[in-house]
Formats: structure tokens, C-alpha cells, sequence
């Protein structure tokens, strides 16, 4: 057991160190090139480029994969399922779905425009997926059924998916637009951004490790988890809320990005086998490291132009994935 | 001596300017009223329209940078891309030091370049009645008495286009297909005004919206005399169930316009009275 969680402890440090070198390196990649950080002494707006552009958007993406990664090892674990993600509970289709109305709303007329500009499209989408989990949540009555949790979730998603589209059926516009959030990207992350995604991102890390042990009842079943004697109603409450906020933080300020949440857990679970403290933890570093390494990807493979970070994620994440399973496939075959 | 009449000529110049040059306060679609100290001198447009109407109003030596979907007039062509609508390169725009920014309703950038302390300008022109609104705003923008002319101008082509239609040409009912959704171009698009300048009747009507998605079904139903496509979407438009037995597809005429002449067809901009010519010889060349 000390001798796992030494293991562990080394995995973290390692994950932090490399995320350390991969935002620094993030600091001289962009479409201005390397050059920025070699002017920043003396040219603003080089200064401005690698300060304020550079920097927020690495740490953003390093943030946002991080609240991701956490959502999906709390999803994973609440729903015991390794195929859980955090757009389980209808976040990603509510999100989008408050985009579209806010796109919609703008220039509807001059009240519904300065309702828009002052909520802003990350507004709009946060408070769309925190709807969406309630709606959830209302349609499961509660949190008690994994099962009818995990419907819900998924009904949630289609309909709201649905209403969505009907909305960029009747103003083809906004389909730009739309699909540029659908796709993610972590260019348009400022400090501001990275503030409120840290702040989220250490509650949500907090009340999560403390939650951890029901993970680990849950793991053994629903009825080892009962007799254990913690309040279960109450911490899975909480850890919804976690999702919910985690994943609503991200989504706001990013788009929805795919794989992140899903292929963190499954990677930390394939070096360490750990109690969930520590995998919640570990996902999240995880997530940060995936999803900014994906960032530099998007913005250096075909400077300068810019590749849509999820696209990169899914392909980064997905084919490490199935090389993990194709080798284990290989050891169990042996 | 040289030097010191040069040196005064110069300072000739600057004061001249900053006596030209005053600070104006421009309200954008957004409500948003947007300080310019001075005309703008480096400009970002990220709005093909936006971009040919700056450029038809003189200041094209005034951008600086362009979407990836600009590509008029040709000046612009050599200009740095920094991203289209879907993926706006941040940091391409800051990089170009522009002291305006001007972008569409639904970009997802406005809120960023703000942020960084850039002037944004939200103006998107959809109809003909916004076409004119927008081209005086861009002359508040940049400080030009351009926007009257320009107009007079796209005015006065369609009238001449109008003017070329053959008599047997109006009244004929038209389908014009914006992409193959099916969206249709309905009567209140700016597609539709300028068909309805042209004196002929557009299928799709003006409840519908401007640009409806519509079921097939419909157009067969409605029967058009005349259809106007993007090569892009017209492929297979005759092997559509039921197709086949519209009048414009069983006496051909479809105009099938060039992937070039399509943009100056579908950008609500200062190329709206070549597209209406484009329309007119579409009429002319299928008239019966």
C-alpha cells in the first residue's frame, strides 16, 4: 500500500513537472512565432502577445483539461463505468444549446442584445450545462438510482441536442459559430478565464478528494457502499455538484472538448492502480497535461494557422487508448 | 537648411492631421458605443462583405488583415489571413497592432479582443436596407463621405440590371438555392430584394425568413420556372425525387453559377449590383 502510494506521489510530480516544461514551452509557440518572446523586452505588443495571449490560454487549456479530467474520474466512479464521461448528465448538449439562444437572442432586438452581450456566449454556456444537469436531476427525482441517473443524463441530451438544432435550423447563421464552440478551442482564454477556472477547478478538486471514499465504497457495490455507513444520498449529491460545476466551468470557457474527461482516468489508471483520492487528483493532472500538450499541438503543427484543440485531443488521447488496449490485448492473449 | 524645410514640412503634415483627425464615438450593432480617438489607419475586417465595402469606400490600403474567406478585391489576396469565422487566430489579429477590428454578429472573438484592449466594431450587414446603414457607419468609422456614392452606385446597378430583364423574363417564378440543405433565398433576404428588383417572383415568401430550410417537397410543389444554384450544390439537383418533373428542370433552365461568381452572389456588400447583373444574364440567357 505506502509502496503504491509512493508510486502515486512520484506519477504526480512527474505529471507537474512535464506540464511546467509544456507551459514554457507553450510561451514561444503561436502564429507569431518564437521570435515574440525574443521582442518581449522591449515591444508591447510582443509583450502583450506572449503575456497575455500565450500565457493565459496554456494555462487555460492546462486548467480546463484538468476540470475535465476530474469530472470524468468523479463520473467514472459515481456511475461505475469506465465509458462514463462529463458530458454524461446532458452538460455538453445544454451548453450548446445556451449558446445557440444566445446567438439566436443577439440582434433579436435591442433588449435581448444587451442581455446577450452582458451574460457573454461563456455565460450563456455555463448556465445552459448547470440547467441541463438539473433537468437531469428533476427527471431522475433525485440522485438515488445510478441507473435512472444515467438515463436521464442521456435523454437530457438528446432532447436538449434536439431544441438546439431546431434553433440553428431556423437561423442558418449562427451554424458557424456554433460549430466552432462544438469543435473547442482554448484560443480565446484569457487571465480572467483562467482565474474562474482555477477557482472552480480547486473547489471542485477539494470537495471532490473529500468525497473520494464513497467513491471507493462504490466500487465494491451500492449495498458495500450503504453499509459503510455515510450518508450516501447527501455525498452523491455533492459529487454530481461537482460534475456538474467542473465540467460547466470548462465547457463555458472552452467549447466542448472532446476525449479529455474520458481518456484521463483510463491513462492514470494504466500506470497506477490507486485509491479514487489519488485518482481524482492524478485525472486531474492528467487532463491539464493532455489537453495543453493537444494546445501546443493545435497551434505549432500548422502555424500559423490553428487546428481545433479538440480535434487534437480526440486524436492524441484516442490513439494512445487503443494502443493501451491493444498491448493489454496482446499480454492477456500471451 | 534642406533638413530644416524638410523637418517643417513634416510637421506641416502631422498637424495637419491632427487638425483632420478628430475622435469619434461609433455605436456598433451591439448597442456598444466604441471610442476612436482618430480614424482608424490599421484595420482588421474578419467579414468578407465588411472587407469589399472598406476597400469600395478607398481605404482598402487601410486593412491590414483579413479573414481567410476575403478574397476581394484582389489587393486584399496578399494580405496576412488570420483565421475565418469558426477559428479567429487571436493572436494573429494583436500580433497586426490593429486600431480596429471590425467582425460579425455571431464572432466568438468580440469578447477576447476586447478584453486585450482592442477597438471591435460589430457590424453585419444582411438586407439592402442594412447594406446602407452599414456603409455610413463605415464612413463614421473611417472618417470618409463615401457611403452616399457607394450606394448610389449598387442602387443604380440593379436598376440597370433591372432595366436588362426581358419583358417575357418577369413573372417568372424563381428558386434560388443558397446551399443544399436545402436553404432557399427567401423574399426578405437581400437575395430576394434584389430578385424582387429584378422584377421576377421568388417561391419562397417573405414568411418564410430570409433563408429558410425547406423541405423539397416544397420546390417541387411550387414548380419554378427558373432555378439559380452555386455549382457547388448543383450536383445531382435533377435526381432529386421528384425533381425531375419541375418545369425549370424539364426545359433547363438552371443557372448553375461558378464558385467565384457565388461569393459576389451570397455577400450582402458593395458587389450587390454585379450580383444582380449576374442574376439579369441568368434571366436574359433562360427567358422564353
Amino acid at each position: 500500500m505506502n509502496r503504491q502510494r509512493r508510486r502515486a506521489l512520484f506519477f504526480a510530480l512527474a505529471l507537474l513537472a512535464l506540464s511546467v516544461g509544456a507551459l514554457l514551452f507553450g510561451l514561444g509557440i503561436g502564429s507569431t512565432g518564437f521570435q515574440s518572446v525574443l521582442a518581449a523586452r522591449h515591444d508591447p505588443i510582443a509583450l502583450q502577445i506572449v503575456w497575455d495571449i500565450r500565457l493565459p490560454r496554456t494555462l487555460g487549456a492546462w486548467l480546463a483539461g484538468g476540470l475535465l479530467g476530474l469530472a470524468g474520474a468523479v463520473a467514472q466512479g459515481l456511475f461505475r463505468n469506465p465509458l462514463a464521461d462529463p458530458y454524461l448528465l446532458g452538460s455538453a448538449s445544454g451548453a450548446s444549446l445556451g449558446v445557440a439562444v444566445a446567438l439566436l437572442l443577439f440582434g433579436a432586438s435591442p433588449s435581448t442584445t444587451q442581455w446577450v452581450v452582458r451574460l457573454g456566449l461563456t455565460g450563456a454556456a455555463f448556465v445552459g450545462a448547470v440547467v441541463a444537469v438539473l433537468l437531469t436531476l428533476a427527471l431522475a427525482r433525485g440522485v438515488q438510482q445510478t441507473l435512472r441517473l444515467l438515463l436521464a443524463g442521456v435523454i437530457v441530451g438528446v432532447v436538449l441536442g434536439a431544441v438546439k438544432d431546431l434553433i440553428t435550423i431556423q437561423s442558418a447563421d449562427i451554424l458557424v459559430a456554433l460549430t466552432g464552440f462544438m469543435l473547442g478551442s482554448t484560443g480565446l482564454v484569457g487571465w480572467s478565464a483562467c482565474a474562474l477556472m482555477a477557482i472552480f477547478g480547486a473547489g471542485c478538486l477539494l470537495l471532490g478528494w473529500a468525497l473520494a471514499p464513497v467513491l471507493d465504497g462504490l466500487a465494491l457495490g451500492e449495498s458495500t457502499a450503504a453499509s459503510l455507513g455515510l450518508p450516501l444520498g447527501a455525498m452523491r449529491a455533492a459529487l454530481v455538484a461537482v460534475l456538474a460545476l467542473a465540467t460547466g466551468a470548462a465547457v463555458a470557457q472552452t467549447g466542448l472538448i472532446a476525449f479529455v474527461g474520458l481518456a484521463a482516468p483510463h491513462l492514470v489508471r494504466s500506470v497506477v492502480k490507486t485509491t479514487h483520492a489519488w485518482l481524482l487528483v492524478l485525472s486531474t493532472l492528467m487532463g491539464g497535461l493532455l489537453l495543453m500538450t493537444a494546445d501546443l499541438g493545435a497551434r505549432w503543427l500548422v502555424a500559423p494557422q490553428e487546428l481545433p484543440v479538440g480535434v487534437l485531443t480526440a486524436v492524441l488521447g484516442g490513439s494512445y487508448l487503443l494502443w493501451l488496449m491493444h498491448r493489454r490485448s496482446l499480454r492477456g492473449g500471451a | 537648411m534642406k533638413r530644416f524645410s524638410r523637418a517643417l514640412a513634416a510637421c506641416a503634415v502631422v498637424l495637419m492631421h491632427i487638425a483632420t483627425a478628430q475622435a469619434v464615438q461609433v455605436t456598433d450593432e451591439r448597442g456598444v458605443a466604441v471610442d476612436l480617438p482618430r480614424p482608424p489607419q490599421r484595420i482588421v475586417t474578419l467579414l468578407p462583405s465588411l472587407t469589399e465595402a472598406v476597400c469600395e469606400m478607398g481605404a482598402c490600403a487601410r486593412l491590414v488583415g483579413v479573414d481567410r474567406y476575403s478574397n476581394s478585391p484582389e489587393a486584399v489576396r496578399a494580405l496576412p489571413q488570420v483565421g475565418g469565422g469558426l477559428d479567429p487566430n487571436v493572436e494573429a489579429i494583436v500580433a497586426l497592432k490593429p486600431d480596429a477590428v471590425l467582425l460579425a454578429k455571431s464572432s466568438r472573438v468580440t469578447q477576447r479582443l476586447e478584453a486585450l484592449g482592442l477597438k471591435v466594431l460589430v457590424l453585419e450587414p444582411k438586407n439592402h436596407a442594412d447594406v446602407q446603414r452599414v456603409l455610413a457607419k463605415l464612413d463614421e468609422v473611417l472618417g470618409t463621405h463615401e457611403a452616399p456614392r457607394v450606394w448610389r452606385v449598387i442602387d443604380a446597378s440593379v436598376s440597370a440590371a433591372a432595366q436588362s430583364v426581358p419583358p417575357t423574363a418577369r413573372a417568372m417564378r424563381v428558386y434560388f438555392e443558397v446551399n443544399n440543405g436545402p436553404y432557399a433565398a427567401g423574399e426578405t433576404s437581400f437575395i430576394g430584394e434584389t430578385l424582387a428588383r429584378l422584377g421576377v417572383r421568388n417561391i419562397v415568401p417573405a414568411a418564410l425568413g430570409p433563408f429558410p430550410k425547406i423541405n423539397p417537397e416544397y420546390v417541387v410543389r411550387a414548380n419554378p420556372d427558373l432555378i439559380m444554384v452555386g455549382e457547388r450544390s448543383a450536383a445531382g439537383l435533377e435526381q432529386r425525387p421528384g425533381w425531375a418533373g419541375i418545369r425549370a428542370v424539364r426545359e433547363g433552365r438552371i443557372c448553375r453559377f461558378t464558385a467565384a461568381e457565388s461569393d459576389v452572389l451570397v455577400r450582402p456588400g458593395p458587389r450587390m449590383g454585379e450580383a444582380a447583373r449576374l442574376m439579369a444574364k441568368c434571366l436574359n440567357d433562360k427567358a422564353p
